[in-house]
């Protein structure tokens, strides 16, 4: 077997060179009625170096991108490039790609150490070569003096370990992760969370990760794509995600976020009031029309609770949070809305239920979406 | 002594006589394996220590004649002795042929229970329901079905010999290879079933992570897939292979009376031979490697436990 290129391509470093990219890539599944598009005319390109988060819920093709990316699936449609080249035919054992997988699939009748050798192994690489970096990897991984135990024997974050170096091993062009975290517990979570950071700084590999956790997604990530349908709504680092989402299901899906339904009113200059059943507000007029339905989306952490300007609401509970205390309250007209105050060192006691207050929201902040 | 109803003796009473309890349940098949199994494997026993009588049965007169007999032979004319080679050609075809059963049934039936174990889950049971119907029928009727087939004139042959394939009918019937075709006919669903069972517990995500570590397809069978459902590929072997070894009727039909194996060459003694001492020493031969061969699965999947 003709190994791999592993070596990444020479060249000057201009713009972010591109390490695997679906164009327009679609799966289905199934024929006539019973037709599933998993995976609808998708196209991302995923830069070197990066760690790009594929985000959704289950059945949003998240998966299936990974698996055509990975050569498990071949699309039936579009195709898929590595460094520029089309890769869609070749099989899984011919692309410079690891996965981990969600159930790690650790081999049972192999020692940790029989694991991580493998892919070095069916590589053709030398004994002492393969030796020093399955040595390299179990100190990257911190499980030194666990190589000869048996995978069974490991505790669920170790095993994690052990797919790590296992798919870390054969230095691939771009690492791909299946929801490798969704099996530990919260605590452990969090500290691999911060591992696998490290790891992919470390190594400078090409982290394609897929996760339906919107907190490790906005943690980890340098680039995230959220997904819904077998499509991408929306492309972008964490932060323009989170305050600039594209759509109502890329805002509802991220964080919490207040929705409210409104209409374009009055365009002054570069400002636009949006008329709403409580009142009006004024946003940024770029690409609004005069008459236009829109929703405006608000996160809790946004709103402000006041006196004496703002739309007039009515407190209807709270919830206590620990850091912070969720604020309900229901605006004039109906629509529910939520503030997140965070708590003070003296823990002010809340506003009790059917206090009369104002609401405003932090200027910049309230995202119009188009319906 | 402690005195009587501590929780420990009250346990250790519970315990008693709960294993008391399970030892009756037990007993009546205990029972039934020691007359209907063990009494006439001993009388088989002692009967290879005796004299053959003259027109059967035998002559209650120790002797380990009949266990030489079996390797050794005496010339009619000169009285010296020599090695019984065709005794031994008689073993060799049986385990020659059982070991072909084995391999050709491992060929055969790993496919055909790695196409049922990756069937949707509804239509596993239908395929297994096919696998077993021959088990219906007598295994002499299926032998003799088989003979239908492969004879002369039989409807291999007829097809053959009507396509122009060949000029002249091929022998088949009545030649080792026709017991090789019975033989695996008749016991390829005991090697697809332990198959199945093996493969159904295979977690095809390893196949997935071997091809995703560089293995071809070919590595991914060697390296992944098959030290994993080795316990079952060992249980079909050992399923085929004894049987196999003391298979009577299928060598008995389809080999004629020439290419005989050890379950016709054992019959042949208690009947027209009139040696019952040499049948059953032959008897205790056949069992002592089959024991082996059970011992050697023992202690290989016994190996294979704490991580399989």
């Amino acid at each position: 077997m003709v190994p791999p290129s592993l070596q990444p391509a020479a060249g000057p470093s201009e713009t972010p060179r591109i390490a695997v990219e679906a164009r327009n890539a679609s799966k289905a599944f199934g024929q006539g009625d019973a037709l599933t598009r998993a995976l609808d005319d998708v196209s991302v390109a995923i830069r070197k170096g990066e760690f790009f988060t594929l985000l959704g819920p289950s059945g949003c093709g998240k998966t299936t991108l990974l698996r055509l990316i990975a050569g498990f699936d071949t699309p039936t449609g579009g195709s898929i490039l590595l460094n520029g080249r089309d890769i869609t035919a070749d099989p899984p054992n011919r692309r410079p790609v690891n996965t981990v997988f969600q159930s790690y699939a650790l081999f049972p009748h192999l020692t940790v150490l029989q694991n991580i050798r493998f892919g070095l192994d069916m590589l053709g690489r030398k004994r002492a070569e393969a030796d020093a970096r399955a040595a390299e990897m179990l100190a990257l991984v911190r499980l030194e003096g666990f190589a000869s135990r048996r995978t069974a024997q490991l505790s669920g974050g170790q095993q994690q370990r052990v797919a790590l170096a296992r798919a870390l091993a054969p230095e691939p062009e771009v690492l791909l992760l299946d929801e490798p975290l969704s099996a530990l517990d919260l605590k452990l979570r969090k500290e691999m969370q911060r591992e696998l950071k490290r790891l992919q700084r470390e190594t400078g590999i090409t982290f394609v990760f897929v996760t339906h956790d919107q907190e490790e997604a906005l943690t980890m990530s340098d680039r995230i794509g959220v997904m819904q349908g077998g499509r991408i709504l929306q492309i972008g680092p964490p932060r323009e995600i989170y305050n600039q989402p594209a759509n109502r299901f890329v805002a509802d899906f991220i964080g919490e976020t207040n929705f409210l339904d409104g209409e374009v009113g009055a365009i002054a200059g570069d400002t636009a009031t949006i008329e709403l059943a409580a009142g009006s507000v004024t946003v940024r007029s770029a690409g609004l029309d005069r008459g236009q339905k829109v929703t405006l989306a608000i996160r809790p952490e946004q709103v402000r609770i006041g006196e004496a300007e703002g739309l007039p609401a009515v407190v209807t509970g709270n919830v206590y949070f620990g850091t912070d205390t969720h604020c309900h309250l229901e605006l004039s007209g109906g629509a529910g809305v939520v503030a997140r105050l965070q708590s003070a060192a003296d823990d002010a006691t809340p506003l009790g239920e059917g206090t009369a207050v104002r609401v405003s929201f932090t200027p910049g902040s309230v995202q119009v979406l188009a319906d | 002594m402690p005195p009587a109803g501590t929780p420990a003796t009250t346990e250790a009473t519970i315990e008693a006589g709960r294993i008391r309890r399970n030892w009756l349940l037990a007993a009546p098949a205990l029972a039934l394996l020691l007359i209907g199994a063990s009494g006439p494997l001993l009388i088989v026993l002692v009967y290879s220590f005796l004299e053959p009588g003259d027109y059967s049965g035998v002559i209650w007169k120790f002797t380990p004649r009949a266990w030489f007999e079996i390797f050794l032979k005496r010339d009619i004319f000169d009285g010296t002795l020599g090695v019984a080679d065709a005794h031994l050609t008689i073993f060799w075809r049986s385990v020659r042929l059982s070991l072909l059963t084995t391999l050709i049934t491992i060929l055969l039936g790993f496919p055909t229970a790695w196409f049922i174990a990756t069937r949707p889950r509804s239509q596993r049971a239908l395929w297994l329901f096919l696998i077993t119907i021959p088990f219906w029928t007598n295994l002499l009727i299926r032998t003799f079905a088989i003979m239908e087939v492969i004879r002369n004139q039989g409807v291999l042959n007829t097809v053959l010999l009507q396509a122009g394939l060949i000029a002249e009918p091929i022998q088949i019937l009545y030649t080792d290879t026709a017991v090789l075709i019975g033989m695996t006919y008749v016991y390829l669903p005991l090697m697809v079933l332990p198959l199945y069972a093996a493969i159904d517990r295979f977690d095809f995500r390893l196949a997935e992570a071997g091809y995703d570590l560089y293995a071809s397809r070919l590595q991914v069978l060697r390296r992944v897939i098959l030290p994993l459902v080795r316990p079952g590929l060992i249980a079909g072997s050992i399923l085929v292979f004894v049987p196999s070894l003391g298979a009577y009727v299928t060598p008995r039909v389809l080999g004629g009376g020439k290419n005989m194996m050890i379950g016709n060459f054992i019959e042949l003694q208690f009947g027209q031979g009139r040696n019952w001492p040499l049948g059953a020493a032959l008897s205790m031969l056949l069992l002592l490697i089959v024991m082996a061969a059970l011992l050697v699965y023992v202690r290989v999947s016994g190996r294979e436990n704490p991580h399989g």
